[in-house]
């Protein structure tokens, strides 16, 4: 059994509570910050542990708490990234319903950190059931004197609140996030100024991954030092994984980052295996956005040695052979599962998730939608591979935001490793001409 | 009518604003607008929406844009339950077009139209979070998983025996 820093309470009655939490040694990271170390020596151990950002690029944590603009007289913000849209993924959706305090925990001790008085929480508009469980462990926080004025009799004070979304994938990202948390349509912005500098109301601004946040809490009761030893090399720690789709045992999985693939597909202690039998055909690791892998290559590197649940291992080989392991969202395709389809859901929702700023994602997207549409229905043409490969091409690195390279990986990925997938389609269209 | 939010609305919606810094009052625009979505039948008309400009101290068109951006605000009248059926990968791979199928069947209507008795209105909506526990749909709050078809039956069923607009919102409005 690996090591469980964000779950291992999980299980345990009444965990929603603040008071079943704080018996199970909640808050103790608050109490340990806000008496015993300095607001940089939180940054610091943050840095130690080697933590890489959740919600999906895997930036350094602690580097990017320290980009926050000192000098700037502006007040500072934590703004917690809980929209979670990336298809595949529902670990913070977990996290947040089943031990809300553990959020809560990180928010005020990474607040702390960073010298921000009042806090946001972003979460998704479909998660309301959430905002509200949210909003009652903040209450009882408040309550109990971990929020608010004069923390535990030191004197830091911090407000912290919930900012529910309405329905947008592209929230996600996070400058589109502020301008929703602006009372805004959630249209990214050009970087630079990046948020450390001028991000919500142009005030110095961290965002950070539910998990992210969540994580800072066994870092600081147990020290970076010791959280670093947890992992494979630069990935360190544990990893929530949402594990879908053709497996026995779909669910959110706390992993130590390292565990091989296979064993996390076919081991009890994890997925339990291919569904009714079958054989594992696909695997998308980390999100709707990583590129789909073969079973040869999601088992094996192209190197033939054993694919890892690392940020590392899995980007071995680059786009040609390897993927991400982005939000860490885990979709099983079985032998029976058709690629060029699965592709299609994924077409129509970043056509229907593009905010419409730039071109090429605003009409690409559109474009591989059509075309993925006609390979499904059976009139796709020979000329409609090459026709889509060169539609993504021209949308990956030409955009504002990273939301048109996540359309495009897919479908790049998809027509590399199962192009016979696509003739096939193309084949069976000419058949259907024909009847 | 009069366009008027009920007085444990409004205090809520006071509530909400004061969140936010002092000139930053249309940070509360989303939630105000699933507030009025809750006091006003589900959707936003343009009345509402104006209604929401006054409170906030904003332009109407800052409100439509807002409106007009994000999935979850109806800007045409809907059923009393919107039934909200994942499609993307994961569900997808678990079945769901068998349960849109079923839908349209059942209710005898296609994605994005209301029953003639104004009871449901059948929709389909990208993933919902709930990818490890599919299929699934939505209605106001609650999340329905690992769906079959008697499961949507039974829901159906009890959704309209109890006959009320469904909600997301109902416990904020409340508590
Ligand atoms: C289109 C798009 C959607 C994103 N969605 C999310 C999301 O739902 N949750 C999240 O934490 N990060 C998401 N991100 C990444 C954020 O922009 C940002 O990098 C992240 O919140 C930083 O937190 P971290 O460093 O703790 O991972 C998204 C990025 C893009 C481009
Ligand atoms: S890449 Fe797409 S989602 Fe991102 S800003 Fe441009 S149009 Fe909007
Ligand atoms: S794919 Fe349907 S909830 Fe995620």
């Amino acid at each position: 059994m690996g090591r469980k820093l964000l779950l291992e309470h999980i299980n345990e009655p009444g965990i929603q509570t603040f008071e079943v939490y704080r018996k199970k040694g909640g808050y103790a990271s608050v109490e340990k910050a806000l008496k015993t170390m300095k607001p940089d020596d939180v940054t610091e151990e943050v840095k130690k542990s080697g933590l890489r950002g959740r919600g999906g690029a895997g930036f350094p944590t602690g580097m990017k708490w320290s980009f926050i603009d000192k000098k700037s007289e502006k007040p500072r913000y934590l703004v917690c990234n809980a929209d979670e849209s990336e298809p595949g993924t529902f670990k913070d959706r977990y996290l947040m319903e089943k031990i809300p305090h553990a959020l809560i925990e990180g928010m005020i001790t990474s607040s702390y950190a960073l010298g921000a008085k009042t806090s946001y929480i972003y979460i998704r508009g479909e998660y309301m059931y959430v905002a509200m469980i949210l909003e009652k462990a903040i209450e009882e926080a408040y309550a109990k004197g971990f929020l608010g004025k004069n923390i535990l009799g030191t004197d830091y004070s911090l407000d912290l609140y919930v900012h529910a979304g309405a329905g947008a994938y592209i929230c996600g990202e996070e400058t589109a996030l502020l301008e929703s948390l602006e009372g805004k349509r959630g249209n990214p912005r050009l970087k630079p100024p990046f948020p450390a500098v001028a991000g919500l109301y142009a005030c110095p601004t961290v965002v950070n991954n539910v998990e992210t946040i969540a994580a800072v809490v066994p870092i600081v009761n147990m020290g970076g030092d010791e959280y670093s030893k947890i992992g494979v090399g630069k990935s360190t720690g544990t990893k929530l994984i949402s594990a879908s789709g053709h497996i026995n045992k779909p669910g959110v999985y706390e992993i130590e980052l390292g565990v091989p693939v296979e064993e996390f597909i076919y081991s009890e202690e994890y997925c339990g295996g291919i569904w009714k039998g079958r054989k594992l055909k696909a695997v998308i690791a980390g999100g709707s956005s990583v590129p789909i892998l073969p079973t040869d290559l999601i088992l094996k590197t192209a190197k033939g040695e054993p694919r890892l649940m690392t940020y590392e291992s899995l980007a071995d080989g680059g786009f040609a052979t390897g993927t991400m392991l982005g939000s860490g969202g885990f979709i099983v395709l079985d032998e029976t599962a058709s690629v060029v389809e699965n592709l299609y859901t994924f077409a129509r929702f970043y056509h229907h998730e593009s905010c419409g700023q730039c071109s090429p994602c605003r009409e690409g997207t559109g474009w591989m939608e059509k075309i993925l549409h006609r390979f499904r229905d059976g009139h796709a043409k020979k000329e409609d591979i090459d026709l889509l490969w060169d539609v993504q091409r021209k949308i990956e690195g030409n955009t504002i935001c990273p939301l048109g390279d996540a359309a495009a990986w897919p479908v790049a990925s998809a027509i590399r490793h199962f192009r016979k997938e696509f003739e096939e389609a193309v084949m069976n269209s000419l058949e259907l001409a024909h009847v | 009518m009069e366009i008027k939010f009920s007085e444990t609305a409004l205090a809520k919606a006071n509530q909400i604003i004061g969140r936010y810094p002092q000139g930053k009052q249309k940070s509360a625009m989303l939630t105000m607008l699933h507030l009025a979505q809750s006091e006003f039948d589900g959707w936003l008309s343009t009345e509402v929406m104006d209604y929401v400009a006054s409170l906030l101290s904003v332009k109407p068109i800052e409100v439509y844009e807002v409106a007009t951006f994000y999935s979850m605000y109806n800007t045409k009248p809907v059923g009393k339950c919107l039934l909200e059926v994942c499609q993307t990968s994961s569900c997808w791979l678990r079945g769901s077009n068998e349960i849109v199928d079923h839908l349209k069947k059942k209710l005898n209507i296609e994605v994005g139209e209301t029953t003639a008795d104004g009871m449901f209105t059948l929709k389909t909506v990208e993933c919902l979070g709930s990818c490890g526990t599919a299929p699934m749909l939505q209605c106001g709050a609650d999340f329905h998983e690992n769906l079959t078809i008697d499961k949507v039956d039974e829901l159906l069923d009890k959704l309209r025996t109890k006959n009320e607009r469904s909600s997301y919102l109902k416990s904020l409005v409340n508590s």
